[in-house]
């Protein structure tokens, strides 16, 4: 059997080589397409497939999606909200974060506002107490925003939106004027933001209100976080004692920590046998499961480090009674909510140590 | 002509195939590595353990938080901790780094979220900033690696 291949002439070749470089070449490589497994890949793990909320707060409202301009998602998805949850995500390029806005668009299908980046004159003192008589029950007296995550664990998924943190860097880097002053006009249906209009302020009152947000850009950054920085990422105390005395002291420790036992291993059961095991390397796990609900209440990830564990190692002659520091590992949540928790938990791990090594 | 058609195709060919990798694509810039599965929980623990498993590491154990929450009183939705680790690696880092014992084994919490389950760890790329001994960065890199493929294998 005899088969012909017929090349094609070098024109059509040079042609069909024209369209791949450029295509190639093209900075819309990224297509809606993309977008959509873009938003897979970076967002929808906290937010949901289809944007519907989880760790993250829901995004797929028609009264959010259809009213924020493309460069407040943009500068959001670049500067994301330090100290609540949404990381920065800095690492992705200006052809990939729009495929994902395109997506996210598609939601609804609506065209989005365009906003002014012009700076709205405003007298910050008079929107001051118009603020803390209208805004400050939801977003804080200081703008610091409404409590929680998400909609997972934290949150009944009827509630349909967190109220912003106004006072956070990454909202004040991200949002016009004009956008506030709109949302602040119209309000948000569904949800407990009224039309200030409705409320029967001026647009002079509005304009003061959006001065005076604009204002808490005066204020410090996540200055939980820049502590956390400051800490060592794990507590460790001597023991003067004995590693079997020590062993005791930190479960007699855990105890009057009003924490349950929940599991004393060594570090490398279930890797060998029994009799094998280092029973130099002891794990002692406890709970206090009030604690554990209100944490996870709180931020559903915080399971990497909970329950609490206190490690007890012999070496060289000395025990050492080890935990992480709850106030260092903080910051890979990114969440200044666990700050409170998570000073408990280290005065807690320190309490043990200081009890079981005296 | 026809090498330089061919050098295009494959570039494009080479473009598809990095498009389908990027499908499992888990972004490691962050010090939280997440995903999220469209299973369901008991489908989720067992891929989760069987990506563990198939990337070199011995399951040590599971602990369930849900059922201590549930039986001290506390609702809350599917929740458990895996912890898994190499033998060797285990003994060797712990004796010459005891240190590091707070932050062994590995682990990756697993919980569910209505009909998905969400699988995350901590970076190991993150205990580089802890643990300044140069020794221990190419371990930490490869836990990473390892981090990012299992989670990869699980969302696949």
């Amino acid at each position: 059997m005899h088969i012909e291949i017929n090349m094609p002439n070098n024109r059509s070749v040079a042609g069909l080589l024209f369209i791949l470089i450029i295509l190639t070449l093209s900075p819309g490589i990224y297509a809606d397409g993309d977008g959509g497994r873009l938003f897979l890949e970076n967002c929808a793990v906290c937010h949901g497939n289809s944007g519907k909320g989880g760790v993250g707060v829901p995004l797929a409202l028609p009264e959010f999606i259809d009213n924020v301009d493309d460069a407040y998602l943009r500068k959001t998805i670049h500067h994301g909200r330090p100290g609540r949850i949404m990381p920065s995500f800095d690492n992705l390029s200006d052809s990939q974060v729009s495929a994902i806005i395109a997506h996210m668009r598609s939601w609804t299908g609506n065209k989005p506002p365009a906003y002014s980046s012009k700076q709205i004159a405003g007298d910050a003192t008079k929107g001051e107490s118009i603020y803390q008589q209208r805004c400050a029950a939801c977003h804080g007296a200081n703008g610091e925003g409404g409590k929680g995550t998400g909609v997972t664990f934290s949150r009944p998924r009827d509630l349909p939106v967190l109220a912003p943190a106004l006072n956070n860097p990454g909202f004040l880097a991200s949002a016009s004027d004009s956008m506030i002053r709109e949302t602040l006009i119209k309000g948000r249906k569904g949800t407990p933001m009224a039309s200030f209009i409705k409320q029967g302020l001026s647009k002079k009152d509005i304009d003061n209100v959006v001065a005076y947000v604009r204002s808490f850009e005066q204020l410090a950054g996540s200055a939980a976080l820049k502590k956390a920085a400051a800490e060592t990422p794990y507590l460790v105390a001597e023991s003067p004692n004995s590693l079997e005395k020590t062993i005791q002291s930190v479960k007699d420790a855990v105890l009057n920590a009003n924490m349950r036992l929940i599991r004393v291993q060594n570090l490398d059961q279930g890797l060998v046998d029994a009799d094998q095991e280092n029973k130099k390397q002891v794990i002692i796990y406890s709970c206090g499961f009030n604690f554990l609900n209100e944490a996870l209440k709180v931020d559903p990830r915080v399971g990497l480090f909970l329950p609490c564990r206190v490690s007890i190692v012999e070496h060289k002659g000395k025990v050492l009674v080890m935990t992480v520091n709850p106030k260092r590992l903080s910051a890979v949540f990114n969440n200044n909510e666990l700050e409170r928790l998570c000073d408990q938990m280290h005065q807690t791990y320190v309490d043990i140590l200081e009890e079981a090594t005296l | 002509m026809k090498s330089l058609v061919t050098i295009v195709i494959a570039f494009w060919l080479s473009l598809f195939h990095s498009a389908a990798i990027a499908d499992n694509h888990v972004d490691p810039a962050h010090e939280l590595l997440m995903v999220r599965i469209s299973n369901t929980f008991p489908e989720a623990m067992n891929a989760v353990q069987q990506a563990v498993v198939n990337n070199g590491y011995k399951l040590m154990r599971v602990q369930r938080v849900d059922v201590g929450l549930t039986k001290s009183g506390y609702q809350t939705a599917e929740y458990r901790i895996v912890f898994f680790g190499k033998k060797k690696e285990i003994q060797s880092l712990s004796k010459k780094h005891p240190t590091l014992v707070p932050f062994l084994p590995l682990k990756l919490v697993v919980f569910a979220e209505g009909d998905e389950t969400i699988v995350l760890g901590t970076n190991p790329a993150k205990l580089i900033s802890f643990y300044p001994e140069k020794d221990l960065e190419p371990t930490f890199r490869r836990w990473e690696k390892d981090f990012l493929k299992i989670l990869a294998d699980v969302r696949s």
